[in-house]
């Protein structure tokens, strides 16, 4: 523990300086700054998750661009899926069996096919809204809400308790817990080492014995989980209703988050927690009238501090060494 | 000249093989024989992929028709017949045709140089805007105010698209989400401009620009909208440029290897650039041939789905300026047609949206490809771009 405080002093400290920040700004005035952090984070979980699916596939070297059209779907199956079922259990299996076949499609073209991963990307994202605009029907509503928990305990912590675990969503417990997981998964297990070294090097990786071909194929796959649980949130969690294009471009956003991240998990939170943060903090403004912009000038603000932040961060960090590119075994590269 | 197709992007991929001249037999299969037809096939191998393609996509469309009760065969002789053969039919294709060839160049342009321009649509909707802002205000200039919305929609879509480049070359950042941040920054401006200070105040509330003055409508003559003529030989010019001039050169030799153009002396960052102002140029060009020719004023609506029908242009012409023609007319008649489909059948317009969406699927897998022509199985992309450098 003590290392691991060393190691990472600044991030440390950067944190315990925005808790401490958080939990003033919470004495001085507990309603608007629980009903903000609560806003912004339930803005973050569908960041946070799809965050994790674009880690997961750019350590290991294939880079999703499809995030946002596995979101759609996701959120779209999930929906009408309940809807015509009468049952959440269905429609929730249904997105995220929908989240794991684009990620499945995903990583066949690129892994397999050696189709360029930026146009089956886009092409992805194309095909989503394609099937997601011709099949909606309007009208249909969820068969009930989705079952909201606090878990005992950890839930009276004033504040963080509040926040994330009382009267919460199961998908967004479940986001907290992929976090820690992957995060722990990527940098203390087996399948982390041998996840980023496919993605850093891989014909070391093939040398060394690990299938490369295979590993990159379920690591992009079952990734595909956790944008169909983003999906999901998105279409019956967050809200209740599925509109045409309601991933607004929420799977980028996650990109832009995961390089603002650094390629980790926790720091990906921690990013899609900020733009959460900064999103409230307008719409709070917006509400109390303190600055007076146009209300669709303030949608804008997620797309425009994403420019920002990848302007700002993208000279900073590394991406892995041989993202984007197809692996061919025996292909010296 | 033979079909022009996609030969710029094969030739790399077999450096073994030099490339067939026209009248030579195609380097086919060793089983395959000197066949005339065969050969044929073989040396337009790319063409008979997308044909391939298009009827495969027709075909799943027919069977997606027929689930929706509905029999296939009325339903694309309706969007053909309504696109092509009703009284003003195949002048509202053309109309249709006109913006989409030219934002088929804006991804088609990028894509020779490595990049993958997702911000058409972003840059038609600031052009497009520009552009009838530009001709309302200067409205007494009578046909003059053609010439000052296109320049300033122009202007508009270069800007944005030298947002995404100068990121790119600046910081690094990648130009997908760059492109698609701008789409929603755009999409929001937009807005916010057709609700305040822009909207017409005679419009009723609806959320529209003032109307261009009669003088500054681009009119349409002979049944070919006038618009059309400039996307063709604008297409014509892209195709001369990228084949003859120094700076297609450079672009392509800037696609294929940035590392080679760089020791060759290219100044990459300033091709890269270029490659995206005249994307964005285009597509801003798009909205004002829009405005001008079509609408007349602005509406958000005026974009449609032509920013990402781009892409599907790109790709169907194989990143190659003369067949976004083609491709564009394709798209046009679908497009045109499906409004006719709903009223005669009831099966929603966004039919088209899917039957796109699985061209583009089938085109883009290079699967297809190599299952038609299993000589060569080592080919992998028609395009590629590149992530991170």
């Amino acid at each position: 523990m003590g290392a691991w405080v060393a190691r990472n002093k600044w991030s440390v400290t950067l944190a315990a300086i925005v808790l401490v920040a958080a939990y003033i700004f919470y004495a001085l005035s507990s309603g608007t700054a629980l009903s903000m952090y609560k806003y912004a984070w339930s803005y973050a979980v569908p960041l946070v998750l799809c965050a994790l699916v674009g880690v997961v596939g750019e350590r290991s070297g294939v880079v999703n661009i499809g995030i946002e059209g596995q979101l759609l779907v996701s959120a779209f199956a999930g929906f009408f899926g309940a809807a015509y079922s009468g049952s959440l259990l269905v429609g929730m299996l249904s997105g995220i069996g929908c989240g794991l076949i684009l990620g499945g499609f995903l990583a066949w073209t690129t892994v397999k096919w050696q189709m360029d991963q930026i146009i089956a990307g886009v092409v992805l994202n194309i095909v989503a809204t394609g099937i997601t605009s011709f099949y909606y029907k309007p009208g249909q509503v969820l068969p009930a809400l989705m079952p909201h928990v606090s878990i005992p305990g950890l839930s009276s912590i004033p504040l963080i308790g509040e926040v994330f675990f009382k009267g919460t969503g199961v998908i967004a417990l479940v986001a907290i817990v992929a976090v820690v997981v992957i995060h722990i998964g990527l940098f203390r297990t087996r399948w982390g080492l041998r996840t980023r070294a496919i993605g850093e090097y891989p014909s070391a990786a093939d040398t060394a014995g690990i299938n490369v071909i295979r590993m990159r194929l379920v690591n992009v796959t079952l990734a595909g989980v956790l944008a169909g649980l983003a999906g999901v949130y998105l279409s019956m969690d967050s809200t209740s209703s599925f509109e045409r294009g309601m991933s607004a471009g929420r799977g980028f956003l996650a990109l832009a988050i995961m390089i603002f991240g650094a390629w980790r998990p926790l720091r990906a939170a921690a990013a899609a927690l900020f733009f959460g943060f900064v999103t409230a903090t307008a719409s709070q403004l917006q509400t109390e009238q303190i600055i007076n912009v146009a209300p669709q000038l303030v949608g804008t603000l997620p797309y425009v501090m994403t420019l920002v932040v990848l302007a700002v961060a993208a000279g900073k960090v590394r991406a892995p060494g041989a993202v984007g590119q197809p692996f061919v075994k025996g292909d010296k590269s | 000249m033979p079909h022009p197709s996609a030969r710029p992007e094969r030739e790399p991929a077999e450096p073994v093989t030099p490339p067939a001249p026209p009248d030579s037999p195609a380097p086919g299969g060793p089983g395959d024989g000197p066949g005339g037809l065969l050969a044929a096939i073989f040396r337009y191998q790319s063409v008979v992929v997308i044909l391939v393609a298009l009827l495969g996509a027709m075909a799943i469309g027919a069977a997606l028709i027929r689930y929706q009760g509905v029999n296939p065969w009325y339903a694309y002789e309706t969007i053909f017949k309504q696109a092509l053969f009703t009284s003003d039919g195949l002048t509202r294709t053309l109309a249709k045709t006109t913006p989409l060839i030219l934002t088929g160049l804006a991804v088609v342009l990028p894509l020779r140089v490595g990049l993958f321009n997702i911000g058409g649509q972003g840059q038609f909707l600031l052009g497009a805007i520009a552009a009838a802002w530009a001709a309302y205000q200067t409205s007494a200039l009578g046909v003059l105010a053609i010439v000052v919305g296109v320049v300033v929609g122009i202007l508009f879509g270069a800007m944005v698209g030298s947002i995404a480049a100068i990121l790119k070359t600046w910081r690094g950042v990648h130009e997908v989400i760059t492109t698609i941040m701008l789409n929603n920054i755009a999409a929001g401006i937009v807005w916010w401009l057709v609700t305040g200070p822009f909207q017409a105040p005679n419009a009723g509330g609806i959320p529209q620009t003032h109307e261009i003055g009669e003088a500054a409508r681009i009119p349409t003559v002979a049944g070919i909208p006038l618009g059309f003529g400039v996307a063709v030989v604008l297409a014509l010019v892209c195709a001369w440029m990228l084949k003859r001039t120094t700076l297609g050169f450079r672009f392509d030799t800037v696609g294929k290897n940035r590392h080679a153009a760089g020791y060759a002396g290219i100044p990459i960052n300033r091709v890269i650039l270029l490659a995206m102002v005249f994307a964005g140029g285009l597509a801003g060009l798009a909205g004002a041939l829009e405005v001008h020719g079509v609408m007349h004023h602005f509406e958000p609506a005026i974009a449609g789905t032509l920013g990402f029908d781009g892409i599907t242009i790109a790709l169907l012409a194989r990143s190659n300026p003369l067949w976004t023609i083609p491709a564009g007319f394709l798209v046009g008649i679908l497009r045109t047609g499906a409004a006719g489909l709903q009223f005669a059948t009831g099966i929603a317009p966004e039919i088209v949206d899917l039957l796109l969406a699985i061209t583009l699927l089938l085109v883009s897998i290079p699967v297809l490809g190599r299952w038609i022509f299993r000589s060569r199985a080592h080919k992998v992309s028609a395009a590629s771009t590149s992530w991170g450098s």
